[in-house]
């Protein structure tokens, strides 16, 4: 290095944030009007390599502030602070239809965050950086603690704050490809609520068993929250993505047992025979499997298989018995499931009954199926099994990149405020949202 | 475990208390939140406290809690008001008392003291660097200054402080009979260099170390003042420290012009020393913190004690018996033996003083530093920060601030209680303040961008 060459200097802060935290990333040093390539790295635990990039040029004093300047190219453009997360996709000659998800909670994800010289779209491993750093973010904040649940028949994760609590807390439901994920309960606990990750889609019940829909099953897991002492028994919600949704409405409606404080339901429908088991919901689902549209890549649209919305009450959760809040999170690009059509419908239904009041929905022109805590890479097709099936298939989530970032993070903000005011600040059960 | 009665409910029956006490928060309608940003970050970085969701004009107390290496427990805590909307922000909101006063943002870090009952003398350092400082910061209700263990709180977080960013490297140094632990920042390089030197408390402490490279530099922590007895005193004389400096300055990652010295206390002398009469080695720009020019030129480090040895008769004891040596090197002398020539000295220099400093005379030692930069004709590269009330110990910010701590005499074993001086605001003001203009001049100095001109003032 000579004397004349400038050694630029990449600040990030924070080093170590959580999943949904914002840093801020800058370049020092750089010179005046220079290009350079912003550009960010991860080692899934799967082993896979996800990159994003973005092109830049410094201003006259040679700093590049992601804050306030703008992309020009690359997996991102325009102004855009956390770009190089959320638009982050697999490296050229990845596998395909993969997935960015972290199984293993208690450790962070690296990033690699690295400054190139010029405006490079490829080729970032054969070259040598200016500079280099490395950011933790994680899905759990210290002191929160994981726990094993296999205590009255269920399976699951149960996530607890810090603290002497008690504190309030949330059932929370994923899709049809069933499995047990926990990170999501990990990042609301770091946000202050118990949350029980649960396990509803394995096999047996699944399969063929008939355990019924709104079942002991579900009953068992919103009573193991309501017992811990840790947990405020009259302050529990329901958080369901995808068909979540559709268990977390039935239970709100029909169960004796399940009392919800509130209801969060994302990428979801009520379309579902009522008071029926599971499999008695797919099978009613695969009735119209010939409505099984296909994308000009072969990649699976699942979207038409609960239209039309049916007008036979036997056929969806009567929404209109709903009595406590509901916020509705909808991509309008949903390929999966036809999210949009169920809102309306949901909202016709309610406001029939005078209930309307209770419901809040976010829709998102642009946005997918998987809408999930921010900036976490916008998945448009992926790899995919229904549980309990050995059928692999590639789906069409749906939604472009950048508005399914924004629509990310704009409803996990939403979320978490709706949450917060049901569960932390509300005395009464009926209370309408204030979004 | 389970939520704390209510004041309102030991009225109640043992079967109310079960019952309520299951949900306290719905009785009383709010369950505040608190939150800390970042929940993990570097030790200079800055926190966020908020408490929201509280009754409007409520009374509460935040409180840190530290369980430390060696087993003590620290603390700290501030009495606040809820506003309106039944919050309390720490950064915008005055404590109304407690371990801190004032809108102070960190107060809840810097004024953190041993919890009562503590055993005496403590000073708060962390060895491992591989592991953060966990804190455990709550909210009680009421105000509060004592029985905080007795007391279950509303609510409480976990914040970790870390000297490491991630993806800083640490590497064991034994070479050439030079000990020390070099810190290694991310990313291809190449780097500034720096090599870290503490003072006379001896051992090897390798924090500052660390966090430097979290700022991109590559600094070695030089231990050369041994705690073990057998270690020969081969580090004697300047040969020890140039072959460090060549160690920093010849690693493949650093930039050979760009190696500075940074030194506190004994370590100061010893980078001025370096600075002035080195022939083989030419740092490029030197932070000192609280030490002097004053001791027997260009010899080796044993006849430097022999002579502070001499002058210990100067020792002075404060009321509470504690240790005070800033009379060792009074009066400054006149002969040019016994101090280093500062005219000789051809790089930056940074020098930091206390003005409250009871262990070395660094005021009146930087004032003639200065002096006799003036007579030579080399001021232009010196600028020195003197802060009123800050003590000697004037490290990395956000660390608690000890008047008077434990220590051990490297030459007799002896055990004392050393005054350092200083008073806790203006030391942690000290502090924040001299580590941000030390990065900025290191920066400045170290990181060439295209359009900088040596400047050696701030």
């Amino acid at each position: 290095m000579t004397e004349k060459a400038a050694t630029p200097l990449l600040l990030l802060h924070p080093s170590r944030g959580l999943i949904d935290e914002k840093f801020s990333l800058m370049v020092q040093n750089l010179s005046q009007i220079q290009e350079i390539t912003l550009h960010a790295l991860i080692h899934s635990d799967d082993g896979d390599y996800w990159e994003a990039f973005g092109h830049y040029v410094s201003d006259a004093t040679g700093l590049v502030n992601v804050a306030n300047d703008s992309s020009l190219g690359g997996t991102y453009d325009g102004v855009k602070p956390m770009g190089l997360l959320w638009s982050m996709r697999p490296v050229p000659g990845s596998r395909i239809g993969l997935r960015l998800r972290k199984k293993e909670v208690h450790t962070p994800m690296l990033v690699h965050i690295s400054v190139y010289r010029g405006h490079m779209s490829q080729g970032f491993k054969e070259q040598v950086a200016l500079a280099s750093v490395v950011t933790e973010r994680w899905y759990m904040s210290p002191g929160v603690r994981r726990v094993d649940i296999t205590e009255g028949g269920i399976t699951g994760t149960l996530f607890l704050p810090p603290g002497p609590g008690p504190f309030p807390a949330l059932l929370d439901l994923w899709g049809g490809g069933g499995g047990l994920v926990e990170y999501r309960s990990a990042l609301l606990s770091s946000h202050g609520f118990v949350s029980l990750a649960l396990e509803y889609m394995t096999p047996r019940t699944s399969g063929g068993t008939d355990i019924g829909f709104c079942s002991y099953l579900n009953s068992a897991a919103f009573t193991v929250l309501k017992q811990h002492p840790q947990v405020c028994g009259d302050r529990i919600a329901i958080l369901g993505l995808s068909f979540g949704t559709s268990v977390a409405l039935g239970m709100a409606v029909y169960s004796t047992v399940i009392q919800p404080r509130c209801l969060v339901c994302v990428s979801g429908s009520h379309v579902q025979p009522v008071k029926g088991s599971l499999s008695d919901v797919f099978s009613e689902i695969n009735k119209n499997v010939h409505n099984t549209r296909y994308d000009e890549e072969n990649r699976v649209i699942w979207r038409d298989l609960l239209l039309p919305i049916p007008t036979d009450p036997t056929k969806k959760v009567d929404v209109g018995q709903l009595k406590c809040p509901v916020l509705m999170i909808v991509g309008e690009d949903d390929q999966n499931w036809p999210a949009t059509e169920s809102a309306e419908d949901m909202k016709q239904m309610m406001e029939k009954a005078g209930n309307s009041h209770l419901l809040t929905t976010l829709s998102y022109p642009g946005a997918g199926h998987l809408i999930e805590p921010p900036y976490s890479p916008h998945i448009r097709a992926s790899n995919f099994m229904v549980a309990g099936t050995r059928q692999k298939f590639v789906v069409l989530w749906g939604g472009e990149t950048a508005p399914h970032g924004y629509a990310q993070e704009d409803s996990w903000k939403k979320t978490l405020s709706f949450l917060e005011e049901h569960l932390y600040r509300s005395t009464e059960v009926t209370s309408p949202s204030n979004l | 475990m389970g939520c704390q009665p209510h004041h309102l409910l030991p009225l109640f029956g043992c079967f109310c208390l079960v019952f309520f006490s299951r949900c306290v928060s719905t009785m009383v309608g709010t369950s505040p939140l608190l939150s800390v940003q970042p929940t993990r970050g570097l030790v200079d970085e800055k926190i966020q406290v908020v408490v929201r969701n509280l009754p409007p004009a409520f009374s509460v107390t935040l409180h840190s809690l530290h369980h430390s290496e060696d087993k003590d427990l620290w603390e700290a805590f501030g009495q606040y008001t809820s506003d309106g909307q039944g919050t309390v922000t720490v950064a915008k909101d005055a404590s109304l008392g407690g371990t801190y006063e004032g809108a102070e943002p960190m107060g809840l870090l810097w004024s953190m003291q041993p919890v009562p009952g503590s055993r005496t003398g403590l000073r708060l350092r962390k060895m491992d660097v591989l592991t953060p400082l966990v804190v455990h910061i709550s909210v009680y209700s009421g105000h509060m200054t004592e029985g905080f263990s007795k007391q279950s709180p509303l609510a409480t977080v976990v914040t970790e402080r870390w000297y490491m960013a991630p993806g800083v490297c640490r590497i064991d140094i034994e070479e050439h009979g030079v000990r020390g632990t070099l810190f290694l920042p991310p990313g291809p390089g190449p780097f500034p260099g720096v090599l870290d030197m503490w003072g006379g408390g001896g051992g090897l402490v390798e924090y500052r170390s660390c966090l430097l490279a979290s700022h991109g530099f590559v600094s070695m922590a030089l231990e050369y003042l041994s705690h073990d007895k057998n270690r020969i005193s081969d580090i004697d004389s300047k040969t020890y420290f140039e072959k460090a400096f060549r160690i920093v300055q010849e690693h493949p990652l650093v930039m050979k012009d760009r190696v500075a010295l940074f030194g506190l206390s004994f370590g100061t002398s010893v980078a001025l020393n370096l600075a002035a009469y080195s022939k083989d080695i030419s740092p490029r720009c030197c932070v000192c913190i609280s030490g002097s020019h004053v001791l027997p030129v260009n010899k080796s480090i044993s006849e430097v004690f022999k002579k502070i040895n001499e002058d210990r008769y100067k020792t002075r004891f404060d009321e509470e018996g504690c240790v005070v040596w800033r009379d060792i090197i009074l009066p400054i002398p006149t002969d040019l033996g016994e101090k280093v020539d500062m005219g000789r000295i051809k790089c930056p220099l940074m020098l930091v003083v206390g003005e409250d400093d009871q262990n070395w005379a660094t005021v009146e030692s930087a004032k003639d530093m200065a002096q006799m930069m003036r007579a030579a004709g080399n001021e232009h590269l010196l600028t020195v920060l003197q802060y009123p009330d800050a003590g000697h110990l004037i490290e990395p910010p956000y660390t608690p601030h000890f008047r008077a701590s434990n220590f051990i005499v490297q030459k007799t074993r002896q055990k004392v209680i050393m005054l350092w001086g200083g008073y806790t605001k203006p030391h942690a003001d000290a502090q924040e303040d001299c580590w941000e203009k030390s990065l900025g001049f290191l920066r400045q100095h170290l990181y060439p961008s295209h359009d900088s001109v040596p400047k050696a003032k701030l």
